[in-house]
């Protein structure tokens, strides 16, 4: 794995490390945070620089602003049905802040707020809490009839219901560890293709001419990595809406 | 056997969930292909839940390479 005493050193991206000097140290503010409220102030200034002009023809801000709130107000409709327009602005919220996260990683020298556990299971506990609130607070008692669907066999009881209530559990977790393994492994994988070009450039006279494939492989990486962080927003928003219908219509 | 040995065996070991994954991932494409091939007018409204399906299906893929790296790095 070393050459020259170089190894392939993947994870230490991840580390936080205090932002903002020693004010920031002193309260515990890292990059992480920074970079959040870099994303939660591009969001803000898109949409509202975006829509300001409010033109009949839009402009190219306004086009993207409008776009994706097309594409998230389609993804609730279509999902949840239009008596879940009540929840656009919270779905529309989650998406913009996870693709922003995503896609703000991916700059040289930024850093992936999503590629923290802590971060992708707040976002997937605060969706399991509002889906459990809104169906018990529409349906009362009969959000139990959930986890046993009607016109099943009774002496099916004893496995249908475990298997629906794990499975109902287990939603957070694999909601918050899709996103988060995601970015961990497709920035890991950015750092070792990116470590191998370092190690085979300082191999001798033909080193620099090998170390071009691995630089190849990552600029093609770089584009699938924004896929992937597009297709992980898009992912996080439509299962939000899935579940979300399902406690709109129980099943 | 020496600790090291074993974690890389065991991260090798980790990811042969991959096999399945190739498998389904294959089997996603393959019959949204087959699908839009017959009915191209479908196509709209087939491919979000395919790209759902390839991201879920992913996710397995990515649960196993995290066991991996937990049993390399951690």
């Amino acid at each position: 794995m070393a050459a020259e005493g170089k190894t392939i050193d993947a994870l230490s991206q991840f580390e936080l490390a205090p932002a903002l000097g020693p004010i920031g140290a002193s309260v515990n503010f890292t990059q992480s945070n920074l970079f959040m409220l870099i994303a939660a102030g591009l969001i803000l200034a898109l949409m509202h620089y975006g829509m300001r002009p409010a033109a009949v023809v839009p402009g190219r801000l306004q086009a993207l602003a409008e776009t994706f709130h097309e594409f998230a107000r389609n993804l609730v409709v279509e999902q949840v049905g239009p008596e879940g327009r009540r929840f656009f602005p919270f779905v529309f919220t989650l998406f913009m802040f996870i693709l922003f996260g995503n896609m703000l990683g991916l700059l040289p020298f930024a850093f992936t707020f999503t590629s923290h556990i802590a971060v992708t299971f707040t976002l997937a506990m605060i969706v399991f809490v509002l889906i459990t609130v809104v169906a018990v607070s529409l349906h009362g008692k009969k959000f139990l009839g959930y986890f046993f669907p009607e016109g099943a066999p009774i002496w099916l009881a004893p496995i249908i219901i475990p298997v629906e209530i794990v499975s109902y559990l287990s939603r957070p977790v694999s909601l918050s560890i899709r996103l988060f393994a995601n970015m961990v492994a497709g920035h890991v994988m950015l750092k070792v293709f990116a470590t191998f070009v370092v190690l085979l450039g300082g191999l001798g006279a033909v080193g620099p001419f090998i170390a071009v494939l691995p630089l190849a492989v990552n600029v093609a990486l770089v584009g699938f990595e924004v896929l992937v962080a597009f297709l992980q927003a898009y992912v996080f928003a439509i299962l939000t809406c899935i579940y979300l219908h399902d406690a709109v219509h129980l099943h | 056997m020496e600790v090291a040995a074993a974690k890389a065996l065991g991260a090798g070991i980790a990811v042969i969930a991959l096999f399945g994954v190739g498998l389904g991932i294959g089997n996603i494409f393959s019959t949204l292909i087959a699908t839009v091939g017959r009915n191209p007018a479908a196509r709209d409204s087939v491919f979000p839940i395919g790209i759902l399906g390839f991201a879920l299906t992913e996710a397995v893929a990515l649960f196993a390479l995290l066991i991996a790296f937990l049993i390399l790095f951690a």
